[in-house]
């Protein structure tokens, strides 16, 4: 790496373009699973809250 | 003939695709992790600089592939949508609405990213260009069918709605495809297809397929990942979702 680190994030002065979309998509791509996991989280609570509550009533 | 004729519909039910969604799911995940890791290092120290672009050109990596998927989703929502209203099985329009907004992230990043890529190289964010105005409206198309779903109270009703939206859309995905061969604006023309081969460097074309087949596999994930918790939302009053072992626990 002759440059270092440096020269690589100048990306031969595409910097902004380059990291800007690699970033962006990088962000979605790991906020969407996140908000997926988030979501089915909700529900598996809400499911068991309602089993529990219905099993209350019957006993 | 042999007796044991394929149950096609063996997988149709909710109760029965639960789990195996979950285990490709899995496999899926990990897979995408794999070729996601791999394609980037690829897109970064292995693909050689581009002649004329220098390193802006690295940006394909994540383009291509997002721009195929965002086409590709669409088209599997709509096979979706086709099959729920035939055959009524409620398992296909959950799968439509579980590929949505990923099929509307990936829309999102081929249009951001081209953006990013046609600053530099065209010298303009956005241009009302045949492929690109196309591609904003398969973007459009996605949210209005996720705003479809959510306006609609009754899921049944939801379901056909959308689907009668997602088939009417399916007509903007070949002119996608086409546009930069029937208008010829701004954008250029497939650098890749099925026919012609590929006009790429092989190592350039390498790391774009492994980025592509990563952008695959992390959408098979998230929209199988989504699908089970479409199905607890509507099964929830089932008797096999009381069971279930992350439910009785």
């Amino acid at each position: 790496m002759k440059g270092g680190i440096a020269e690589f994030f100048n990306m031969g002065g595409y910097a902004l373009y380059v990291w800007g979309s690699f970033g962006v998509t990088a962000l979605l791509m790991i906020v969407e699973p996140l908000l997926v996991h988030q979501r089915r989280k909700a529900m598996v609570q809400r499911i068991r809250r309602m089993v529990r509550l219905k099993s209350e009533n019957q006993t | 003939m042999s007796s044991r004729l394929i149950n096609w519909f063996k997988f149709s039910s909710p109760a029965t695709f639960y789990p195996l969604a979950g285990k490709i799911a899995r496999v899926s995940a990990v897979i995408a992790v794999l070729l996601l890791a791999i394609g980037l290092y690829m897109s970064f120290f292995v693909a050689p600089t581009d002649y004329k672009q220098g390193e802006g050109y690295r940006i394909i990596f994540i383009h291509v592939p997002a721009a195929w998927m965002s086409m590709f989703i669409y088209l599997v929502m709509a096979f979706w949508a086709g099959m729920g209203l035939v055959f009524n099985t409620r398992l296909s329009a959950m799968m439509a609405q579980a590929l949505a907004p990923t099929g509307a992230i990936m829309t999102f990043i081929a249009l951001w990213t081209g953006a990013f890529w046609g600053k530099p190289m065209w010298g303009a964010w956005w241009v009302w260009d045949a492929r690109l105005t196309s591609e904003l409206i398969l973007f459009f198309l996605y949210i209005g069918f996720i705003a479809l779903q959510g306006a609609i109270s009754d899921a049944r009703r939801a379901d056909r709605a959308g689907a009668i939206l997602l088939l009417v859309g399916v007509v903007n995905i070949p002119i996608i495809y086409y546009s930069v061969k029937w208008w010829n604006t701004l954008h250029q023309g497939a650098s890749v297809s099925l026919k012609s081969g590929s006009s790429m460097s092989a190592i350039m074309l390498e790391t774009m397929l492994i980025m592509t087949f990563a952008f695959w596999a992390y959408s098979i994930a998230v929209a199988l990942y989504r699908v089970r918790s479409i199905i607890l939302e509507r099964e929830k009053d089932a008797r096999w979702v009381s069971e279930l072992p992350e439910i009785r626990s």
